[in-house]
């Protein structure tokens, strides 16, 4: 049986409770952190070999030491508690059963890159996780955990997929609409209210108390060689067991699947998401892959939020391809053209297509205008729908061709 | 109906225990504006939606402009501009809950309701949405109704959901 980490807690009842994850060695690494210098701290999580678990999969450690030496005004830690992406649910589980473990990988980070203040961004939607993370801080408050030398706001967003994206977010957090911004400047120069700042995931900032409770090179040795750790897969779709699942990051799908309890429906396998709506589909025959950053990059596809998102054959792609699309053009937030008109374009494209009635061309439409906007655009919002848009037609192209009158 | 018809005859304005609540979010940030969507939350809850009136009592808070204030409003979709129904039933339907059945979930709503999604019901009780992923995939087809999550639904869960709703 691998490693559990992240969710060494869940089975308690009370694992939300400051008692309870007190009773689990809880606060011990901050103990400890309390006594290393900040960038020694850094430095271990750089060892560690840990990597954004909300989407992009940046180096950690890295991130941090962004920070510019020679500031002497305020640094902000800010919390992407703001989980959207389509079938991602794991931030929502640890807000909801190990508040206390963010909380304590906030006070190790925040040391680490000397901020006074963090704010912990938690979608709208997410009441449940929003009292019970509250709670928490609260607690955290009453028992001199926070407030001294360190304080947290909790934040609760309104309701925009766009405010995940960590400039969106930012934008957001000050009172704005959720536009993000151009980068550079990076959030770690120039971020939160014009000050330094560093946007973590709610998962990311979990695995800093194990990390320095338990050193980088057992971190470290829990994954391949460019990522450490474990991470919580989300899986969901046509399993057996759709459900949050830990595991090491050399995992591949094939075997998470199984963790799953094996293809429900027709039993037969067809496709898979395997990181998340915006990450380009695999075949059945592509499940193989490590299910780290690397390995799905080599495939032409992402691990992104590891919301897998699983498909058997009596599925239609196409009109999984419209559900996304409607998604894309709802969400873009409209601030880049190429985004804004070609995320409601395509939408019409793919869902005349399966009404019965596409266009000849319309195939080669959506691909030539998928790939010109690519990458013109100020954040990674229409790359991530691009990579839908692309692999589901040309993966699956005789699907869509079967629904297009005189194709 | 427009945004005109659909001002209330009462002075919109927070009691003096909300007003300081809302100095003491403002005090938390950098920057007082920060606490402008945490404050339209308090806006929703008290006045019921956030029609002009509110947009503009809201700005003179943050000696912001009433068009910022409204940009802001417009942008996220938990903001009702208009009176929504008592209850808010929000059916996602997004990737997995379309794949474990939303669409047949989505139907029921509508027949039982007898409203399209984005409409309220003519006794005011039920707003019936459809939205994006709300991230309990694991328990597929869902809703959020109010401010729970409803899981595993089926046509009569629905049903005795909607029973519940006054």
């Amino acid at each position: 049986m691998a490693e559990i980490v992240l969710m060494r807690n869940f089975s308690n009842a009370e694992s939300h409770t400051l008692a309870a994850y007190r009773a689990g060695s809880g606060y011990a690494a901050w103990d400890k952190a309390r006594t290393m210098e900040p960038a020694a701290i850094t430095e271990e999580v750089k060892k560690a070999n840990l990597r954004g678990l909300g989407g992009a999969g940046f180096p950690t450690g890295a991130k941090w030491s962004f920070i510019p030496k020679n500031h002497t005004g305020p640094v902000y830690l800010v919390v992407n508690a703001d989980e959207g992406e389509p079938g991602t649910f794991k931030d929502r589980y640890l807000l909801e059963r190990d508040p206390h473990a963010l909380i304590e990988g906030m006070l190790i980070a925040a040391r680490a890159i000397r901020s006074a203040k963090g704010f912990v961004y938690i979608r709208g939607e997410y009441v449940q996780p929003w009292r019970r993370f509250s709670g928490a801080v609260k607690e955290a408050y009453d028992t001199g955990l926070l407030g001294q030398g360190f304080d947290v706001v909790v934040h609760r967003g309104a309701g925009a997929y766009i405010c995940g994206e960590e400039t969106g977010l930012l934008s957001s957090l000050e009172g704005k609409k959720g536009w993000p911004k151009i980068k550079p400047p990076f959030p770690a120069i120039k971020g939160a209210f014009g000050q330094p700042t560093i946007v973590n995931n709610v998962e990311t900032l979990c695995c800093v108390p194990p990390i320095v409770a338990r050193g980088a090179e057992w971190f470290a040795g829990l994954g391949t060689k460019t990522q450490g750790g474990t991470r919580m897969y989300s899986v969901s779709g046509r399993v057996k067991k759709p459900a949050v699942y830990e595991a090491p990051v050399s995992i591949t799908l094939r075997q998470l699947i199984e963790m799953a309890g094996g293809v429900s429906g027709t039993g037969r396998l067809k496709a898979v998401v395997p990181g998340g709506g915006s990450a380009a589909i695999l075949t059945a025959d592509e499940i193989d892959v490590t299910m780290d950053v690397d390995g799905l990059k080599n495939v032409g596809s992402m691990i992104g939020s590891a919301g897998v998102i699983v498909m058997d054959d009596s599925v239609s792609i196409p009109e999984a391809l419209m559900v996304l699309a409607r998604f894309y053009a709802h969400e873009s937030c409209g601030q880049c053209t190429p985004c804004r008109e070609s995320t409601g374009w395509i939408y019409k494209m793919v869902h005349r297509i399966v009404e019965g009635r596409g266009h000849k061309d319309d195939l080669d439409t959506i691909l030539d205008v998928a790939k010109r906007g690519a990458g013109t655009t100020i954040c990674a919002f229409y790359d991530g729908a691009v990579g839908p848009y692309i692999s589901y037609i040309e993966k699956f192209r005789g699907e869509f061709e079967a629904l297009i009158p005189h194709a | 109906m427009s945004r005109a018809q659909s001002a209330p005859a009462q002075t919109i304005a927070f009691s003096e225990a909300q007003v300081a609540e809302v100095r003491r979010l403002q005090s938390l940030y950098p920057d007082p504006r920060g606490a402008l969507l945490p404050v339209l939350h308090m806006a929703q809850e008290t006045f019921g939606h956030i029609s002009l009136e509110v947009e503009d009592y809201v700005a003179t808070l943050f000696e912001l402009s009433p068009a910022h204030v409204h940009e802001v409003v417009t942008f996220y979709t938990l903001y009702f501009c208009e009176q929504p129904g008592r209850h808010i039933v929000a059916v996602c339907h997004n990737l997995s809950c379309h794949l474990a059945g939303a669409p047949k979930i989505i139907a029921h709503l509508k027949q039982k309701l007898g409203i399209e999604p984005g409409e309220t019901t003519e006794d005011g009780r039920v707003t019936f949405l459809t939205v994006e992923c709300l991230c309990a995939c694991e328990a597929a087809p869902m809703a959020q109704v109010d401010d729970r999550y409803e899981l595993n639904l089926t046509p009569e869960k629905i049903d005795r959901l909607l029973g519940e709703l006054r």
